[in-house]
């Protein structure tokens, strides 16, 4: 018990960070996905959660989501409980989570983006369709408002789903797998998109599962494996001696290698 | 038919009247209801709500007769049929949360469970001495039979309380019904809503009941959605059409019911609502078979056609059947097999596109363009015109070269 005492007691979350998190832990049954993880973003950056499959990476970004119930551990956005500055979080899901044979048309999934500010009585006006436009737009996706959303090609789909986001106005972007399964152009656009974000000091946090991009796209990393491994800025934190104890054998020499990495 | 055209019109007496109003009415409210347990991908939840009202309906019976009255009280039936289909609805929901089994095994058990015990119950009461029991089967298949301004009024009010809630909740049920994640990241209780499109359908069963039957409410509950689905690419639309699919099912049901004495109005409901499925199923200019074996067959004549001028002009013989009847039947073969003047410039035609093409896969930058190669698409269609010009110039110097 006096254990628990002096973790309870511990000094707050850092209010400034978008998203901190104080032992973390997430279980589905009796086998946790992730264990007493620590973790603090920094505002106004591109951050990227890094590991091997099933390390717990999506894992985390639910659980702090209140997606997924927590078995302990403190969360907070902006300094503050996650229920109150829902409006300040936008979540772009795995696609896969989705029905592609919903009727819905990729405007209206941006309206959908909205509904913090459109609520469940006033009417969606020719403003908010305005702005929902506009993020499409952004995305490079406005001619294809119209569209079923299952017409659209995956790459299309995922940028759909980023206009639904920023149509929210967030602070900060929760984002699952973003570039899985979509082309080069999209992933391009995305990343634009993502880096104009950063500019205007929003903070996005990434799941992100090509190494090879890491060190590009992003400016601080987390390297997870059931435990934090390691976080930090991507320069000191993203290093052979990191990426060795995250993934373990699964990662060869020769890959690590290829990524040219300092301290390799 | 005259008979048909005044029931229709409401001139074929007192209560055939009130009993199509009434039915267009369920039908509305049970179309819209089910709407969203569809988009769901719930649909069978209904099925399970339904037959879990019947254990209700014997346990109402039996307990207002031992406070002392016949039994027959619709509104406690009703009232008794509600709460055991909540229990069924609570009984699945937590099956599914806190066990492995999946909710399909989930509502087949509850509703095997809930019909068998509601069976049990009946029989009971049929050997009672006291009570009026004569008519409580008539839950199980619905009855129109001495229908009452007051039943007609009580599926009108459930029904308004229906269409309030679905258009009250539409925003939040299409995105759970869409995007669960998401939704619950915004901050909706997802559980919440999924009870919420639920408690709909349970409230449309119940007033149902008497009209149609525990058995086929399920019908509709789920044929209008499906049939609007064909109709509508936005899920509010879906919402509403299928509320007019049910509502035109109950209606035109009804009248034609009335026209013969011995024609059940439930079942002839259902089968005009199925009626239009199939309709919508053939002929949806979407999503209709008809409309998908057209697109099939102006694909496969576009594939051919191409196919066989690319053969022509590499002076190739052909010897697919098809391609021959396609290029004969558009004048560009002649029947000896040498192409026609047209379709000597369509030969032409296409090998250029393949030539641009080839250039373009070879030397432009944007794979997202040159992706979209898949040797049918035209290149026209997806550069655009100085760019084609560009294509040439490289076209040129390739060749030379």
């Amino acid at each position: 018990m006096a254990d628990l005492t002096l973790l309870q007691s511990a000094e707050p979350l850092d209010p400034a960070s978008p998203l901190a998190v104080r032992g973390l832990t997430v279980s589905y049954g009796e086998k946790p996905a992730l264990f007493s993880l620590d973790a603090t973003f920094p505002v106004g950056a591109m951050s990227a959660i890094v590991g091997p499959n099933g390390a717990g990476k999506s894992t985390f970004l639910k659980a702090v989501l209140g997606l997924i119930p927590r078995v302990s551990g403190d969360v907070s956005a902006f300094g503050r409980d996650v229920d109150r500055v829902r409006d300040r979080i936008a979540y772009v899901p795995q696609r896969a989570s989705v029905d592609w044979d919903f009727p819905t048309t990729a405007l209206d999934v941006v309206l959908m983006g909205l509904y913090g500010q459109v609520g469940l009585w006033r009417r969606i006006t020719g403003a908010h369709k305005t702005h929902a436009r506009a993020c499409l737009d952004r995305v490079g996706m406005a001619d294809f408002a119209d569209r079923q959303i299952g017409q659209l090609s995956g790459g299309q789909q995922q940028r759909v789903f980023l206009a639904r986001a920023l149509a929210q106005d967030a602070d900060l972007f929760l984002l699952d797998e973003p570039f899985a399964g979509v082309d080069a152009a999209t992933e391009a656009a995305i990343i634009e998109v993502l880096k104009s974000l950063k500019a205007e000091g929003r903070s996005v946090i990434a799941v992100h599962h090509d190494l090879s991009t890491v060190a590009d796209y992003f400016d601080h990393v987390m390297l997870v494996n059931l435990r934090r491994i390691a976080e930090g800025p991507v320069q000191t934190t993203f290093t052979a001696e990191t990426l060795a104890e995250a993934y373990g054998g699964r990662l060869g020499a020769v890959q690590i290698d290829a990524l040219s990495l300092q301290g390799a | 038919m005259s008979a048909f055209l005044d029931a229709l019109f409401f001139q074929a007496g007192y209560n055939a009247a009130l009993v199509a109003v009434g039915a267009a009415l369920l039908g509305f409210a049970a179309g819209a209801g089910g709407s969203f347990l569809f988009l769901r991908n719930r649909a069978l939840v209904s099925d399970a709500v339904a037959h879990a009202t019947l254990p209700g309906v014997g346990l109402a019976f039996i307990v207002m007769v031992a406070l002392g009255g016949d039994g027959r009280a619709l509104i406690g039936l009703l009232a008794g049929s509600a709460i055991s289909a909540w229990i069924g609805l609570l009984a699945v929901e937590w099956m599914v949360r806190r066990t492995r089994l999946s909710e399909d095994a989930a509502i087949g058990a509850v509703l095997s469970t809930f019909f068998g015990l509601g069976v049990v119950l009946l029989t009971v009461i049929q050997g009672m001495s006291r009570g009026r029991q004569a008519g409580l089967e008539d839950f199980l298949l619905g009855s129109t039979a001495g229908m009452l301004l007051q039943d007609a009024l009580l599926i009108a009010g459930g029904g308004l309380l229906v269409v309030t809630a679905i258009w009250l909740l539409r925003r939040p049920m299409t995105l759970v019904a869409f995007d669960p994640a998401f939704a619950a990241a915004r901050g909706v209780d997802v559980r919440r809503i999924d009870l919420a499109m639920m408690a709909v359908v349970l409230a449309v069963t119940v007033v149902g009941l008497k009209l149609v039957g525990l058995i086929l409410i399920v019908a509709l509950l789920i044929i209008p959605p499906v049939t609007a689905r064909f109709w509508a690419d936005r899920a509010e639309r879906v919402v509403w059409i299928a509320g007019v699919i049910g509502g035109l099912s109950g209606w035109v049901g009804a009248a034609l019911s009335a026209t013969a004495p011995a024609l059940p109005t439930g079942p002839i409901i259902v089968l005009v609502a199925t009626g239009l499925f199939v309709v919508s199923l053939l002929f949806s200019p979407t999503r209709g078979v008809t409309a998908a074996m057209i697109a099939r067959r102006a694909f496969q004549t576009r594939v051919h056609r191409r196919q066989g001028l690319l053969a022509l002009a590499r002076n190739e013989p052909i010897h697919d059947r098809l391609t021959l009847r396609i290029l004969r039947a558009e004048g560009l073969l002649r029947g000896d097999g040498v192409a026609t003047e047209d379709g000597q410039a369509a030969c032409a035609r296409i090998a250029r596109d393949e030539r641009r093409w080839s250039v373009a896969r070879r030397l432009h930058k944007d794979t997202a363009l040159t992706g979209r190669y898949d040797g049918l698409t035209p290149i026209d269609d997806v550069f655009t015109a100085d760019e084609i010009t560009w294509i040439d110039t490289h076209m040129l110097a390739g060749g030379s070269a």
